[in-house]
This record gives structure tokens, sequence and C-alpha cells, in this order.
């Protein structure tokens, strides 16, 4: 049934045209209605998960001082005014008003182990996990859809069993893995590219993009076929539902191209589920990649929290977290309105 | 108004348009960051960062740190590694060498009593300054600096770590530009402390001078400290890499490398793995890894390993208070004794029975040395009188004559209804764990059942209070390794006094964890403070060592080194236990 409505709506183009024109008027007060709505009912999820998120933080055992203890020169008092430097005698709500307010104002408060405010901290890295991770996500889209589609096209044949395979192995296997396989095999038997990122670099002319390409292409390409694995069934399912529909069927009996078929009815309407999935994968851009940020030693977000784990580094720990929940709340906002968007039967309400 | 009709194209509403467009827009972003990203970490330098094609590859030293530094100032770190990438900038006044002797850094000689440095009642030593010496912005280094860094640390809601080192001074002087004396509270033969070493780097006044106190952290000199080193600081991204050039007001020979970078973060495998195999790297700080891994690794043949025996010993502390019993709102409580380890001949069957050898040889390979004494480090004070000895007969006969048997046949020994369980509890840390396995192994073919536990660093050494803590120590056995630093280790052998027992009276805040109490050793530790002759000085540190090792108060493992993965083609390089590895990088070079 929907099938045969979007159907309908795409293929005749007059009357889809002046229904959407009629509906648009009216939508956009509806539209800015919702929106705002929605962006206050943001403020108070925020600040309930700054909340819990602080409190775990400070419930959780461990201080920023462990690397030092065993090292007879840290006597007690010294252990304590340390404490009182970093402001941990005070209690919990006092260190989470004081970090509200600091991160309001901007500067995200002080880093317990660096002595630079958290802000220059995740400015310094973020260059570089957006260059590494983005592009990796890039190269996952330009592997996925291709592979996808054509999967789905060719449900069951050799091609589809060799991509579903590549598929199932590239998310099986954690990227800590592909990375040290990488690491071994282009680095230590070749000798081709080098295993160690280097943030200084910068990119000037062909010799220096040369070399920034091949520091970051093994970080790229560990993320990106595994984001590429991972996608690609996604769209594989999507596709292949869509195939199945009565609208599909209609287009080919009227005699339309293959390609025409799937280009412009079977991926338009595939396209909704999996262009959510993408939106809401976009916040993870910018939180960088834990585990493959750490291997290949790329100074980004993500390895700037999992040291801060490490060391208790609460500003920071924090400050990474609630920047991720904000985009998470945004770009949930941002697929809800791409669906009216994409599919104009959807009324905001 | 093409591009209005461009925007009204249906083309827009095709989803996989609207994404790769949307994506583009995010990789243009990031490319655009990425190119602004070197101006920005550049701000305020006084010289201007050079490309890495600029400066030969020859003329550039590349250091990996897998434990990132993520400041310049060491009296504000939070490890090892910050003191290692500030003693590149920043210098003390002396430090001592391999050789254990000191020699004079900014200091123009060390003070003796024959040139009238040290005074005759041992209570004040002053140090002459190196004339003509500049700090790398052009401000002449003086003694106003020295009394600065004093008093910078010695101020508590600066919330230094080196505190502890300016602990017996009463006041610190500068009798003119190029001297100053240090008063001690009482006579003290650890005079070298202060000003000495790692925990003696001296700071810029002119830098510092308004973040004394609660604002030293956030002064913009721990990122871009001035120094008197031969390098100075021209780029610094916390946790990520520090770049180094030299410094044109160096007062010594220009160094060679015009380049320095410190790269830190990954894992310690793989920074080996840069050194010693790729050559990505020119030395690699602090590996810790299997011998048999360092040994594959050495076979790509571009560099070597250097091991620095540090006054550090990986031991096994003995509780000899009961953790399984709550007596006054505590378990380990120090007046309920343990129901076996209080036993000397249980002890000393657990030490006869720890295969010490096979774990040093192939958990630490040659990085380790089989200890057998509490005080490792420095030589003098290292005792010739004990011995190691594995021998699990003897250590099974001490027990049965101790009364410890089997009687109900469970296979794990008892007396008067207590079976000889054992709970080994550690930091999480793969050679620790497999060292405990060797233990645990070792223990049960005596008769004993082991249960091993671990725990994550930042709470095995972190909050005191936490139950899990070593501090509260709510286990049988531990493990873990414990430093001395100095020369002169007389806190250290603080560790075991009976005053210094941690309880709950004390939040657990002290050292004597084991609450081992021997009133016979707290003479000796009253003698040690008394003393300041140092053959006597000697004798009573063999004493006391001796003392604690034939009363198996603990077990010594391993004596540890700093590994260093250094490349063949560096030369003259000079270690020292008792400082960083990058003390004299100045004379580093490349063959």
């Amino acid at each position: 049934m929907l099938g045969v409505a979007s159907n309908a709506s795409h293929t005749s183009s007059k009357p889809y045209r002046r229904g959407r024109a009629d509906h648009v008027g009216e939508n956009k007060s509806t539209m800015i209605k919702y929106l705002i709505r929605r962006l206050l009912m943001a403020i108070p999820t925020l600040i309930a998960i700054s909340i819990v998120v602080y409190a775990i933080l400070a419930l959780a055992p461990g201080d920023p001082l462990g690397e030092l203890a065993n090292s007879p020169s840290i006597t007690p008092e010294v252990r304590e005014n340390i404490r009182r430097a970093l402001g941990l005698d005070q209690p919990v709500y006092i260190r989470y008003f004081k970090w509200a307010w600091s991160f309001i104002t901007g500067n995200m408060g002080y880093s317990f182990v660096n002595p630079v405010p958290v802000s220059t901290l995740i400015i310094q890295r973020l260059p570089t996990t957006l260059w590494v991770v983005g592009l990796a996500y890039l190269v996952s889209l330009a592997i996925a859809f291709p592979l996808g589609i054509l999967s789905a096209l060719k449900r069951y044949s050799l091609l589809d069993q060799i991509f579903t395979t590549f598929a199932f192995m590239g998310f099986s296997i954690p990227t800590f893995f592909t990375g040290l396989l990488f690491i071994i095999i282009f680095s230590v038997w070749l000798g081709w590219l080098p295993f160690i990122y280097n943030s200084t670099l910068v990119v000037r002319d062909w010799s220096s993009f040369v070399a920034q390409v091949q520091q970051s292409i093994m970080p790229i390409m560990v993320l990106g076929l595994f984001q590429a694995a991972v996608l690609m069934r996604y769209i594989r399912a999507a596709v292949i539902e869509q195939l199945a529909e009565n609208y599909v069927r209609t287009a080919y009996a009227k005699g339309l191209a293959g390609w025409v078929v799937v280009n412009r009815h079977v991926l338009r309407n595939a396209m909704i589920p999996v262009v959510t999935l993408i939106a809401l994968d976009i916040p993870t851009i910018f939180t960088g990649a834990l585990v493959t940020e750490q291997v290949f030693r790329v100074p980004g977000i993500g390895s700037l929290l999992i040291e801060s784990i490490g060391r208790n580094d609460t500003p920071v720990i924090m400050s990474i977290t609630f920047i991720y929940a904000i985009l998470i709340v945004i770009f949930n906002l941002i697929a809800d309105l791409l669906y009216g968007f994409l599919d104009p039967r959807i009324r905001y309400s | 108004m093409r591009w209005i009709r461009l925007l009204e194209r249906r083309v827009w509403r095709h989803p996989l348009v609207w994404f790769v467009a949307s994506l583009s827009s995010v990789a243009l972003l990031a490319a655009c960051g990425t190119q602004s990203n070197a101006p920005n970490g550049d701000e305020g330098s006084q010289g201007s960062t050079t490309p890495v094609g600029a400066v030969s590859t020859d003329k550039s030293l590349r250091l990996l740190y897998w434990q990132a530094p993520t400041t310049l100032n060491p009296h504000l770190s939070t490890g090892l590694k910050d003191s290692e990438a500030s003693h590149i900038v920043l210098e003390p006044l002396a430090a001592y060498n391999q050789a254990e002797a000191l020699e004079p850094i900014l200091a123009a000689e060390i003070p003796t009593r024959q040139n009238g440095g040290l005074s005759a009642d041992n209570r004040s030593v002053t140090w002459t300054l190196k004339e003509g010496v500049l700090w790398s912005d052009g401000q002449p280094f003086t003694a106003e600096d020295v009394v600065f860094t004093y008093e910078f640390i010695s101020n508590p809601d600066t919330g230094a770590i080196s505190t502890e080192f300016y602990d017996e001074i009463e006041r610190v002087e500068a009798l003119d530009d190029l001297t100053v004396r240090i008063t001690f509270k009482q006579p003290t033969p650890a005079w070298t402390q202060p000003f000495v070493g790692t925990g003696g780097m001296i700071l810029p006044k002119h830098i510092f001078q308004d973040y004394v106190g609660a604002q030293a952290r956030s002064a913009p000199g721990n990122t871009r400290p001035v120094g008197t080193g031969p390098y100075q600081a021209v780029e610094f991204k916390p946790g990520d890499i520090i770049v180094y050039e030299p410094n044109p007001n160096f007062r010594g020979e220009p160094p060679f490398f015009q380049r320095v970078e410190l790269k830190g973060g990954g894992d310690a495998v793989s920074a080996a793995r840069a050194v010693l195999q790729t050559g990505e790297a020119d030395f690699a700080w602090n590996i810790q890894a299997e011998p048999a891994v360092i040994q594959d690794l050495l076979a790509g043949g571009q560099g070597q390993m250097t091991y620095v025996f540090k006054p550090m010993l990986e031991r096994i502390y003995i509780n000899f208070s009961d953790p399984n019993q709550m007596v006054d709102g505590q378990r380990s409580n120090a007046n309920v004794p343990h129901p076996f380890l209080s036993e000397k001949p249980v002890r000393q069957a657990i030490s006869l029975a720890i295969d010490r050898d096979t774990i040093t040889e192939q958990l630490y390979g040659e990085a380790g040395k089989v200890a057998t004494n509490f005080v490792v480090a420095p030589d003098k004070y290292v005792s010739p009188n004990t011995a190691y000895e594995f021998n699990l007969e003897k250590a099974a006969a001490l027990l049965d004559q101790a009364g410890w048997v089997d009687t109900n046949n469970d296979g794990i020994r008892d007396k008067n209804g207590v079976e000889m369980r054992l709970l080994f509890s550690t930091s999480v840390n793969p050679v620790r764990q497999k060292t405990q396995q060797i233990v645990k192994q070792n223990l049960e073919s005596i008769g004993m059942q082991v249960e091993l536990k671990t725990v994550d660093a930042s709470i095995y050494f972190g909050d005191p209070t936490n139950p899990d803590s070593n501090n509260t120590f709510y286990a049988d056995l531990q493990l873990f390794a414990f430093e001395s630093e100095t020369l002169e280790p007389d806190s250290y052998m603080q560790l075991y006094a009976c005053d210094q027992i941690a309880q709950k009276e004390n939040q657990w805040s002290k050292a004597n964890t084991s609450r081992y109490c021997n009133p016979e050793y707290d003479a000796l530790l009253d003698q040690l403070n008394q003393e300041l002759d140092p053959e006597r000085r000697q004798a009573i540190f063999i004493q006391m060592n001796d003392l604690l090792i034939a009363d198996v108060a603990l077990i010594p493992l391993v004596h540890r080194s700093d590994s260093l993965a250094l490349s063949n083609s560096l030369n003259n390089m000079e270690f020292t236990p008792w400082n960083t590895s990058t003390w004299k990088i100045n004379a580093w070079g490349r063959q």
C-alpha cells in the first residue's frame, strides 16, 4: 500500500508538486513550532544526561594521582595538597556546578593532568579526528553503496555471496586486529607506510601531501572497511525489501529500463531508513575512533578520551561525553526532520 | 537565477544526492581543519615551527613515549614521563651520574667542606651558580630563580609533587646573583635532595612569578616553559607531541640535532617495533615487554635495547594482619595477627618456594635481575649478606615442622581448623599477572591454595580508602614495585616502621601496608635518623635490610630497570639510574 502511494507521488510529478506547494505554507509554521518544542525538550534531557554521567564518574573509584602512587616522595600531605589544587576536596555537587558553568562559558575547565583548558585540548585534536574518521566514513559509503546495491540486485548470485562474506568478516574482525595486520603487512614487511601518525605535518606541497596520505591511509582504511561492512548489510536489506514491492513490478511492467527503476524508484524509498542510520552515526565522526586512534597513534578525540579515562581526568571525560550527547540529540532531531523532507507523507505533530 | 533553479530541481529530493553533498562538506571541513592545525598549536611561540621537510631526517631526533607527557612543568607532573620531557628544557643545579657521583649542571661546582659550600654543622649548603647562563628568552639566570623555585614548590596550594624533597628546608636565600644558601631545619645528610636531579629542576621566575599557588596549573609556562637547557619547546600538544628546537642562548656546545620530536601515545610493544624493526623512531622509553617479543623485534636489526637499572624493586608484600576478620570496624586490623603469615617458618617456606629465577628469566629477561634485598640501589647500601634459594622440599619440611599438615585430606595444609588459603592481589598488568601465575603454581605445589585477584591500576594505586587499593590490603599477599628514588633512601626505610602502619585511623594513608612492626627495626631507624657519618650510615642501612630479609617481612623478586630501545645510528648517549634518560640529550649525536 505504502509503496503504491509513494510510487504514484514520484511518477506523476504535477499533482505531486502542487500537493507539496499546498502544504508547504501551512507546514512551515508547524515545522518551526515542532523544532522549537523539540529543542526545548532537549534541554532537560541534556541536563539529566550530564548529571548522570557526572555522578557515574564521581562514584567510580580511582583518582588522577594513581600514576604517582608507588613513589615514596608522594606523602599523604603532598597527595592532599594536589587534591586540593585540583578541587577534588569539594563535594560532588559543587564540582558539578563548577564544571557546568565552565562548560557553558566555553573553556570547559582545566584538565587534571594537562595544564590547559579542556576546550584547547579538544580544538587541538578535532581536525585530526575529522580528517581521519570523516574520510573513513566517506570511504565506507563509497564502498558500501555500490556493493550493497549490487548485492541486493544480484541476490544469491556468486557476487552476492562474496560481498556478504566480505561484510560478515568485516564487522566480525575487530579494528585493533585489522590495524595490527595492516601494520605488519604494510609497515613491517613491505615498509611502505609509517604507522606513527605525525600531527605536526603541514600539507604545503605535493610531497607533504603524499606523506599525509601515507600516514593516514591505514587508519582510514581500517575504519572505512569496518564501517562499510556494517552499512552494506543495511543497504542490501533495505533494497531487497523495496524490490519485492508492487510499484517496482509496475515500473518494470511499464517498460522502464532496469537502472531507471533502481535509481528513481527503488533507491529513493530504500534510502529513507539508511539515511537516518547515517545521520545518527555522524556524531561518532566527531568523537573519533577509540581503538584505531590508539593503534596508529592518531592524536584524535578518541585517544584523548581513552587516555583521560585511564587517568581519571574527569573534566575531559565529562566534556567529550557531553559534547557527544549534544550531537546525538541534534542529529536525532535532524534525522526526524529529514524523514519529512525525504517522505512528504510524514507530518510533524 | 540558474542556481535557484538548481535548488528547486528534483535532484535534491534524491536522498543519495543529499547526503553525498553533506558528507563532502564534512570532509571539506576536515581538510580545512588539518591545514589550519599547525598555526593553532603555535600561538605565542618565540621561534617558528619548521616543517618536517626543512630539517633533514639525519638532524632530527624522534623520541617515542607510549605514556604521553602532559605537562612541561616537572613539579606539577603526574608521572616520570613529564620529567623526561621537561629535562630537555629545564635543568637542576646538579645531578647524579651512573657512578653515583654528583655532577654540576647549573652549579659552578659541587659544594664540599673544603670549598666552603657545606657548613660544619651540616645545617646549610651554599651553591655557586655558573656565570653568564641565560634563559632561552635571553633573561639572565640568577640565584633569584632558585629561591623562586623553592617558593613555588613549597607553597601547599601549588600542589607540587616534589614537595617532599624540600620538606627539611628552613629557608632558601640568594646571597648575591650567583650564590644561593639553603638552610635546613636540622643537620641532614640529605642536603643533595633539593635542586638536584629530577625533582630539582629550576623554573624561571619571570615566567612563573604570577602563578604560585592555586593558579599554578593555569600558567602558560607549563606548556611552553622557558629553560636553560639545550633545547626550547616550540610546539606542545599535551598528550600528543612536543617539538623542540635548539635554544639559541644555550651556554654550552649547540646540540647536534636541529629538531627533536617527542611523540606520545600508543603501546609499549609497537613503540619498540618502531625503533627496532621499522626504524620509524630513534628512541623509545620504558618498554616493558616480554623478552621473547623483544627478541623478535631485535631481529629487525635497526636498533638495540639498553637497560638502566633503577632503584626499583618488584616485591611481594606479606600481610601480617588478618584480612578476613573485622575488628573495630576494619579488616586487616594491625592488632589482629594473620592466622599463619605471622609465623616466621611459614613466611620462610613461601620465600623458599617462589621460583624467582623463572620469573626473572621468562618475564623480564635482561630487564631484570633476581633480587634478594630490600635496598637494591645505590650500590654502597646494597647488602652482600643475603642469598636466594629456591627449594620446595625445604619449604615443605618447614611447614611440616611448624605443624601445618593436611589433616583432612583436602589437598590443603591446615592447623587448628585454619586452612592455608591465600588471596594474592596485584594491579592489572600482563607481567604482574604472569608473575602471579608462577607464584600460584609454586605455592600450590607445597600445599597451599592460592586465589588470584587483579585490580585496575588507577584503583589499586588510587584512593587509599578504597577496599581494593593496595593501601587497605584486604588480601594475604600483594605484588607491585616501589622505587626508592634517591641516593639516601631514608624515607624508603620508613616503609616498615611501626608508626607508618596503614589503618582506618589514618585513612590508610601511611606506607606500611604489611602492618609489620618490629621494635628492633624501629630502633635502627631512630639511629639512622640521628647518624650523619657516611660509613656508619652505610652499616645501618645494611643492617636494617638484613633484618627485614631474615624476618621475611617481604619477598624481593626482581630488581627492575628502565628498558630503552635505541636506534643503531645514535651515539654518545649516557644514562643514569638517578635521572631521566634525557638528562644529557645535548650530547646525543648520529653516526
